[in-house]
């Protein structure tokens, strides 16, 4: 449904996004993960015609972005960071302007805008002020405006931004719903929104892809480098010595925390889990034992172990 | 076509429910309410004057009151204009880029020419719908005249204004589309009609045909002629292609919103 070519765009010196390519098959969710300023925003500007790209190609249902802008933008649902909104119109008669620009024929619109109100669940503001809604209905408004003409691809940038957790909750079920007829590409800094509701990811840093993956594979990938963190009463040259003779333990860091306890980072193999090891070794020397958990990676951190990871496969190749 | 009025109409819609719009408006109906009443009698006044004067020495009153009175309320319409239309323009793409609505139009399929035409269609037309009060005024007027002036004046007089209006909110629209912020619009587009305008003054100090093409440039010059209620080809060759030009500049402008960094 989306072919996305090498595509580059360049502002000036700036390289936003960089030789992307990815493909989204009908029906599919597609997770865009990036931190902030990583060229999600832009890719998405591409897509739906909003801005020309610098070089290569993306093509929607066929059509190229560039050369059959109408026709993509035709069939493109899309929703902005900040909701594209009028405060002075009620959300109706927001809905039906909305619809008429997009080309909803005059007979089906009524039918339309009541289906978009309803499944971004707004059928009761249907006559309020655009301005009186809070930024969850706001949100759902734009929602519910990239919904509005039954559109193949749609296209949402940060969709759950500024909504409560119910809201969000509620907007990751309506994005699930709609896949299968509509084809959607959501971007988001949010790991565990990609794993709940997307079937593939593309993961997006400084205008380059780190990874394109499903987020059951992503994630067990990810595991590969796990982390325990562990909070001891005992001195702490010996329990880093103690924690380093643990066989797959490859890297243990210290640090002083209050009350004379240690905080110690043990760095594992993949695929091992050495938490049962590191407990009885602690309790074998006879340390109080206060804390002992797996450390999930941040968002950069996994940027981060993607991109070494590459250099590491890439450099045995060379 | 379907595009066009979709555009129309929310702009229609917008209008009614801003208060720029009704201000503008207001402020307009106040004050050319008020200059009409000054100038019908100040000629009023004049023409007692000189039929006073005729008792006396046996002079034929030679003051046609109905063609003055509108001569000189035309007049004072173009500079009404001058000073309110640039604030029905303003906002019409700067609001947009501000709010970020912009990036809804761009990506919907309609043209850029498309979103221009609705944008303008409907700044004209709350411009016509702000005139129309006024002809209630010279109406009063000419059925009152005896004999009755001719409806060419009238017609002429209409006609000139809306052809600079139209001039003055294209040239509006285009400034709004340069900016994020409605004053800078604002001002700018002021200040543009107002150097459109002086033009004429700048002419009549050189000679030669820097002259001619200063008092041709001039955006009050054609309108003269159309107070008097002669319909010159120039002048309406003027204004027709004052308008396409910045319609068209804005339609680029639009165009070019997509290549720089939104």
């Amino acid at each position: 449904m989306i072919e996305v070519q090498d595509l580059t765009k360049a502002y000036g010196s700036v390289t936003a996004v960089d030789h992307v390519s990815f493909t989204v098959n009908k029906g599919e969710i597609l997770g865009f993960l990036g931190p902030n300023g990583a060229g999600k925003t832009t890719t998405m500007r591409i897509l739906t015609g909003f801005m020309p790209a610098t070089g290569g190609t993306a093509r929607v249902a066929g059509f190229d972005v560039f050369a059959d802008s109408l026709e993509v933008r035709r069939r493109i649902g899309y929703l902005p960071e900040n909701p594209p909104l009028y405060p002075e119109m009620t959300v109706e008669s927001y809905l039906d302007f909305v619809a008429r620009i997009k080309g909803v024929p005059p007979e089906r619109r009524a039918d339309r805008i009541t289906d978009a109100l309803q499944k971004a669940g707004l059928a009761d503001k249907r006559n309020e002020l655009i301005k009186r809604l809070s930024r969850g209905y706001k949100q759902r408004v734009g929602l519910a405006q990239a919904l509005v003409h039954d559109p193949d691809v749609i296209i949402l940038d940060e969709p759950t931004v500024g909504l409560d957790p119910k809201q969000i909750i509620e907007v990751r079920h309506l994005i699930k719903s709609l896949a299968g007829t509509h084809t959607i590409i959501l971007s988001t800094h949010i790991l565990p929104e990609v794993s709940m509701t997307c079937d593939r990811v593309v993961i997006i840093n400084k205008g380059k892809i780190a990874a394109v993956d499903t987020p059951q594979n992503l994630t067990s990938r990810l595991k590969g480098g796990q982390r325990i963190r562990v909070e001891a009463q005992a001195p702490e040259k010996p329990l880093q010595e103690a924690l380093a003779q643990i066989s797959g333990a490859n890297r243990v860091q210290t640090e002083a925390a209050s009350g004379g306890h240690i905080i110690a980072t043990i760095e594992s193999a993949p695929g091992q889990d050495l938490r049962s090891q590191i407990a009885a070794r602690i309790v074998e020397k006879g340390w109080p034992l206060y804390e002992l958990r797996g450390v999930s990676l941040s968002l950069e951190e996994i940027f981060l172990e993607l991109t070494t990871d590459d250099a590491a496969h890439a450099q045995p190749a060379a | 076509m379907r595009g066009i009025y979709a555009v129309y109409r929310k702009e229609m819609g917008n209008y009614f429910v801003s208060p720029i719009a009704y201000v503008v408006v207001g402020v307009f109906l106040l004050l050319s309410a008020f200059f009409f009443n000054r100038i019908l009698a100040y000629f009023i006044q004049q023409s007692f004057a000189m039929e006073m004067q005729s008792m006396r020495f046996g002079m034929p009153p030679e003051i046609d009151v109905p063609s003055r009175v509108m001569q000189s309320f035309f007049g004072i319409l173009s500079s009404l204009i001058l000073f309110l239309t640039p604030a029905l323009t303003m906002g019409v793409y700067a609001e947009e880029r501000k709010r970020g609505t912009m990036e809804l139009l761009l990506t919907s399929p309609l043209t850029e020419l498309e979103i221009v035409l609705g944008k303008f269609l409907a700044s004209l037309s709350l411009f016509a719908i702000m005139l129309l009060p006024t002809a209630s005024y010279l109406a009063f007027m000419y059925f009152r005249s005896d004999p009755l002036p001719p409806w060419r004046l009238l017609l002429a007089g209409y006609g000139g204004v809306l052809l600079m209006g139209a001039s003055i909110l294209a040239l509006g629209s285009f400034i709004s589309s340069l900016t994020e912020n409605q004053l800078i619009a604002t001002v700018l587009t002021f200040a543009a009609v107002l150097i459109l305008w002086v033009l004429d003054f700048g002419a009549s100090g050189t000679q030669g045909a820097l002259t001619q093409v200063l008092a041709y440039l001039s955006i009050i010059q054609h309108y003269q002629d159309f107070t008097r209620g002669i319909v010159d080809t120039s002048g309406l060759i003027y204004y027709v292609s004052f308008v396409i030009l910045f319609l068209f500049l804005t339609v680029r402008s639009l165009d070019s919103m997509r290549w720089r960094r939104a």
